[in-house]
């Protein structure tokens, strides 16, 4: 206070203003809640990698491209989980992303306006109901059902040597990879169709009427205009679904079958790197297998980084050519 | 500014034109944004191969006029419009008309430029695909006739690949006129063309509604009454969704027949 209590003003003495400290303190600790943030991120990967190098260091390479994991051998190897991983949340994706532009365009162009906020709100509940339920749920009333119309049928009708039947060889039991994409895809759906339904409402609508005015139907506005409108940002709003179908643990556990090697078809058993380390965490008694399991969490933290920075990118690029 | 007593009638002044050269015109049209009345009883008819401006204060229902002549109102649920809007004799308010194919006869310009997030080619050829299969040396000569009329073709020619979004505000609204003609409409409305634009581009345009009106009927919506006075052969002045005075845009310029409209353009209000 001595300096400021000597500084004059206009001739006035000038006191520092008691809201100056009480700022001053608010600053710091937003500063202090940033940095623990990426603290704690850089403590993560540091961790992670720590925990993981025995694994890392004892199966080199061979870590990410061999898919034997034999807890008895203590012999480890990651490619199935990987493989699973990435099967998964792409199938996901492919089923999900015609099914939530659907839904995001109904809701923009087409929709009866009484029945925008039910199917709106309807969407936003689907995304709140957490993963365990849609794991069971898939377990006991989807996998069944699934078996009985769908896997048994595709399998009787496959002809033999065709493509159809090395896709479909396994046990018909309801879970496995496609049945654990079907469920992933029905999580991230209603989340992509909020999302692009929000980037739709950004089109400007003098735009739209532009294209409507050259007497273009609402099919063609939709394809022509709006899509490639929002392109960059379908784009982000896709990877950002891609990243939860990675990461997605409980559900995937409940219907994919846990099994380690490669996966042979889409109806085989498989496993994907969160369902292993929810399963196996609890039962790791050798330090490599820890190891392996910490540096499979290191895998899946680097490819889900990878997914999003590059939706950031694509966001950005989206921004800065509006 | 002057008092108004809502309860009174206007007093108008319609000036007639001759049946054989109207192309468009509506009668006793009225519109709805919900409950709120925007057009009242509006009679006004458009000739053909001539340029008709609409003038009036903000809110007066001329941009509400313009977007009734292409049925644009009909995206929107609640707007609805009673009357009669009679293109060639056809009433185009029948449920029976299809309006994606009267959009493509009564073509729009709209405020502010909205080009296609595509090539400026693209951006050309986008309505004409719609409606017509051209082969490939065609489209090119529809695209840069287009680009011509719309006095856009010398600045872009060298680079039609590249995307409209690229061009400046000016060239960009004329980019949106080029769409607009290269359907070839019968009508053209445009809204407020030039308000987003600087007074050289601005001056482009107007050199290319006046050139335009060879071949199309124009209607042009704007608050730039000299541009009005440049570019229209009839004027229609609306006030609190009337029309009020419409004639010859020389009559009405120099000696209006209503005391609003002349307290109007003389700057008295609006």
């Amino acid at each position: 206070m001595t300096d400021a209590a000597t500084t004059t003003f206009l001739g006035r003495p000038r006191t520092q203003p008691r809201g100056a400290f009480v700022g001053r303190i608010f600053e710091g600790l937003c500063f202090a809640a940033a940095t623990a943030l990426l603290a704690t991120l850089a403590g993560l990967l540091v961790s992670l990698f720590i925990g993981g190098w025995p694994a890392l260091s004892t199966f080199g390479l061979k870590f990410f491209v061999t898919s034997s994991w034999n807890p008895v051998t203590d012999v480890y190897g990651a490619a199935g989980p990987i493989v699973g991983t990435l099967v998964t949340a792409f199938l996901a994706l492919l089923l999900a992303l015609p099914v939530a532009g659907g839904v995001a365009f109904f809701l923009t162009e087409l929709c009866p306006a009484p029945l925008r906020r039910p199917i709106g709100t309807a969407v936003e509940l689907l995304a709140g109901i957490p993963s365990i339920v849609y794991g069971m749920w898939g377990l006991f009333v989807f996998a069944p059902l699934f078996a009985k119309y769908v896997q048994m049928p595709l399998m009787m009708s496959a002809p033999p040597g065709s493509l159809l039947e090395k896709l479909t060889t396994g046990i018909p039991n309801g879970s496995g990879i496609l049945s654990a994409s079907i469920i992933l895809a029905i999580m991230i759906l209603p989340f992509m169709a909020a999302t692009l339904r929000e980037l739709l409402l950004t089109v400007p609508s003098a735009v739209r009427e532009s294209a409507y005015g050259l007497g273009a139907t609402t099919g063609e506005v939709v394809m022509k205009v709006t899509l490639p409108y929002v392109r960059g940002g379908a784009i982000g709003a896709v990877m950002l679904g891609l990243g939860r179908a990675l990461g997605e643990t409980m559900a995937v556990t409940f219907i994919i079958g846990n099994a380690h090697g490669l996966p042979a078809s889409l109806f085989d058993s498989g496993s994907t790197i969160a369902s292993t380390i929810a399963n196996e965490f609890t039962e790791a008694t050798s330090p490599v297998h820890t190891s392996a399991l910490i540096a499979l969490g290191l895998v899946l933290f680097v490819i889900t980084f990878a997914v999003l920075a590059l939706a950031r990118l694509l966001l950005r690029r989206q921004e800065s050519r509006l | 500014m002057n008092t108004l007593n809502p309860t009174e009638a206007f007093e108008t002044s319609i000036t007639d034109i001759p049946p054989a050269q109207v192309k468009l015109a509506t009668r006793n049209l009225d519109f709805f944004y919900g409950q709120t009345k925007a057009l009242k009883s509006v009679s006004i008819p458009f000739a053909r191969n001539k340029v008709t401006a609409l003038i009036g204060p903000s809110g007066c229902g001329k941009s509400t006029l313009l977007r009734t002549l292409n049925r644009m109102y009909a995206l929107y649920p609640g707007q609805k419009a009673t009357g009669e809007i009679l293109l060639d004799g056809q009433n185009i308010l029948d449920r029976k008309v299809d309006v994606s194919q009267l959009r493509a006869r009564v073509g729009m310009v709209f405020q502010k430029p909205t080009p296609f997030p595509m090539s400026i080619y693209e951006n050309v050829a986008f309505g004409v695909r719609l409606y017509e299969p051209l082969s490939k040396p065609d489209m090119d000569n529809r695209v840069e006739e287009a680009l011509r009329r719309a006095a856009l073709w010398d600045e872009v020619k060298d680079k039609l690949k590249e995307s409209g979004l690229g061009l400046s505000g000016g060239q960009q609204q004329r980019l949106c006129v080029a769409r607009g003609v290269a359907v070839r409409p019968e009508v053209l409305l445009l809204d407020e063309p030039t308000s987003a634009l600087d007074p050289i581009s601005s001056a482009r345009l107007e050199e290319t509604v006046t050139q335009l009106k060879a071949d199309h009927t124009i209607v042009i919506v704007t608050h730039n009454l000299g541009q009005a006075a440049r570019v229209s052969d009839y004027t229609g002045f609306m006030f609190l969704g009337e029309l009020i005075e419409f004639g010859p845009t020389g009559n009405l310029f120099t000696r209006p027949a209503v005391k609003r409209t002349s307290d109007y353009i003389t700057g008295r209000f609006g």
